[in-house]
């Protein structure tokens, strides 16, 4: 294997039993993914992406075919050492965000370090290092309903990122927020993928967004039907400066 | 032990959110606790107070009543015919190994006179050794002796009752007082030894020497002078039931009883008539505490509906905890303080409760009541294993949920 991937895939199936009947949610997928990629991942509904990035992310496993993630096949181990996986290597970005109430933004950042074990007396100082990357050193005390939709997606990806991991899973981290704060949200994913090397994964129905990734996967009923390298890349950067000008103008 | 810390902080936190629901579920713990704390007060209160009068009795005693005769196909009651003599009680102190002492005693009610007071008594006549077998302190002055017994000397030993009741706080001894009119000099006051096992005042009575009881107070039947009611005899230290028989076998001997006739005397061995007292104020705390446990059982319910609530209201938590790497186990043990945070935190308030619960019915109810420290800490304990017991289940519905599916949940 390429000590350049990421990510490797071969022949992935995955079938769902819902009563009697036998649904076919994967049908074969091979693809590779190289360190340092941002790769979007889109497809309607019921196409299997949200399956595919189950998987992808630890959470499910595959019915056949195999996955292995830096070097390491994964495909078959048992739930906690998934947990494990999922705890070290991956950082999960959701639409909802999914923050604990009633806590504050950086006891919701330290969370994944609750299940780490080893070193417990630095988590302070890492969690506002993470909180600081997103630039919300200042919001550390304030509660998910003290903070507007694009803080809290900017804590959960402070969270997602507290454990230095290799791979950011994004599930639609814009859906629920406006079209200048996803520009910022996609802003803070490229700049970690360029500064830190981190391998962003991100599932999106909207294609503008999608825009803002290396690679574009297409998925339809259970297969990968395209796999294309985005040509006019967006920067979220150079837009958010120029509607800043904008902004000064006007 | 970070760990422990750390899920102990969740808890509370989980608890504070919802603290109605949280005092609510607790309630059942607390209720339940404080019900089987203060049962267990009044059983072994109960348990305690028959001990104290069995002690009050003496060690060892064994109490010898002259029998019921049969005269003519009419049988009279215990006690009715003199059967029992002075000489019947010196030949078992004798003869008897098992025994370590006798004292012969009869006894009748009386009216004592001092100065101005007159007061309606119970009058003892008995040999020294009386005092020794039933375990009763001379507050002061000193007991009469055997030659006080063997001269028939005017001397008497007086309770507590008949003190408060004749002398107006002067001290009796050496004051005259008179017994049926006739003049005894008080020798020696008695410590109090308060109610008898029967309910009786055990310090309402005069002793004097019985053969002056029999001769100046009581009197005894012309046929038959040596006879005396009673015989309290003493066995030796784990002896007593083998005294009961040598007693009995050595009665039977000297009233020349045929293997057909019945006894013409009784034997009490005391420490049978209360252990049976004790063992059913035992059964009845066991009673009480069994059923003060129903209660803690309905509170573990309690808590395990609760958490099956908030097991559910927190799927998506849970699955969140799961995507960032919460175990099995992690998850498990979280929902699983939590529950038994709730039952011991009831627990303790439940101790206060029931420590609290038992002193009000001492003081209104005035029953007696004793809360052990065992009761405590077998109530904390068992609180503590409700919670585990009761927490397991839903803890474990938790911690094996899929994560996709907790994660989706809305």
């Amino acid at each position: 294997m390429d000590s350049e991937e990421l990510i490797r895939i071969e022949n992935l199936t995955k079938a769902y039993h819902v009563g009697d009947i036998t649904v076919q949610a994967l049908r074969g997928v091979s693809l590779s993914i190289a360190k340092g990629s941002f790769v979007a991942i889109m497809g309607p509904s019921g196409s299997g992406k949200s399956t595919f990035m189950n998987i992808l992310g630890c959470l499910d496993k595959p019915t056949s075919g195999s996955y292995y993630l830096d070097g390491v096949s994964v495909g078959q181990m048992e739930r906690d050492q998934l947990a494990d996986i999922r705890n070290r290597k991956i950082g999960f970005v959701f639409q909802q965000f999914n923050l604990l109430a009633r806590t504050s933004a950086l006891e919701n950042v330290e969370l994944p370090l609750l299940y780490s074990g080893g070193d417990q007396r630095n988590h302070r100082e890492r969690a506002m290092k993470a909180l600081a990357a997103v630039g919300l050193a200042d919001r550390a005390d304030h509660h998910p309903s003290q903070l507007s939709g694009g803080q809290q997606q900017r804590v959960a990806i402070a969270r997602s990122l507290i454990n230095d991991p290799q791979l950011i899973l994004a599930d639609e981290p814009t859906g629920a927020l406006d079209s200048r704060t996803s520009i910022e949200i996609m802003a803070i994913f490229q700049r970690l993928n360029r500064e830190q090397g981190i391998n962003i994964v991100l599932v999106t129905h909207e294609p503008d967004i999608a825009q803002y990734a290396q690679r574009n996967i297409h998925f339809k009923d259970g297969r990968v039907v395209s796999d294309e390298r985005v040509a006019e890349r967006r920067q979220a950067d150079r837009e958010l400066s120029e509607m800043a000008v904008e902004e000064t103008v006007a | 032990m970070n760990k422990v810390i750390q899920s102990m902080k969740i808890a509370f936190r989980a608890l504070r959110v919802n603290k109605l629901r949280s005092a609510l579920t607790m309630l059942g713990i607390i209720i339940g606790v404080g019900a089987v704390i203060a049962m267990v007060a009044v059983g072994s209160g109960a348990t305690a107070r028959i001990q104290q009068q069995i002690a009050s009795i003496g060690s060892n005693v064994i109490i010898v009543l002259s029998g019921s005769i049969n005269t003519g196909g009419i049988r009279m009651g215990t006690g009715n015919a003199q059967t029992l003599t002075e000489d019947d009680g010196k030949a078992i102190a004798n003869e008897c190994p098992a025994v370590q002492a006798t004292a012969p005693s009869s006894r009748g009610g009386a009216q004592v006179v001092y100065g101005n007071n007159n007061w309606g008594t119970q009058i003892l006549g008995t040999t020294p050794d009386y005092l020794t077998i039933r375990d009763i302190g001379i507050q002061s002055g000193q007991s009469f002796t055997g030659s006080d017994v063997d001269a028939a000397t005017k001397v008497a030993m007086v309770g507590k009752t008949v003190i408060d009741n004749l002398f107006n706080g002067a001290d009796p001894v050496g004051q005259v007082i008179r017994i049926k009119g006739v003049p005894f000099t008080v020798v020696a006051t008695l410590v109090s030894k308060g109610q008898s096992p029967t309910g009786q005042d055990q310090d309402d009575l005069i002793i004097i020497p019985i053969s002056t009881a029999k001769r100046k107070v009581i009197g005894s039947s012309k046929s038959n002078a040596q006879a005396v009611q009673q015989i309290m005899v003493q066995g030796r230290d784990g002896m007593t039931k083998l005294a009961e028989e040598q007693v009995r076998g050595l009665l039977r001997q000297r009233h020349k009883l045929q293997p057909t006739q019945d006894d013409d005397f009784n034997v009490r061995n005391m420490e049978e008539v209360f252990a049976a007292q004790e063992s059913s104020a035992q059964v009845m705390s066991i009673l009480l505490a069994s059923i003060a446990s129903v209660s803690l059982i309905v509170g573990g319910i309690g808590i395990m509906n609760i958490m099956l609530v908030s097991v559910t209201e927190r799927t998506k938590e849970i699955g969140l905890r799961q995507a960032v790497g919460a175990k099995t186990k992690d998850i498990l043990a979280q929902f699983l303080v939590e529950a038994v945070t709730l039952s011991v935190l009831g627990g303790v308030i439940g101790i206060a409760l029931g420590i609290t619960a038992s002193l009000l019915i001492s003081y209104f109810a005035e029953w007696s009541t004793l809360v052990s420290p065992g009761a405590i800490v077998l109530a904390f304990l068992f609180s503590a294993l409700v919670g585990v017991f009761f927490g397991y289940y839903p803890a474990r519905k938790a911690a094996f949920m899929d994560p996709i599916e907790a994660l989706r949940y809305e």
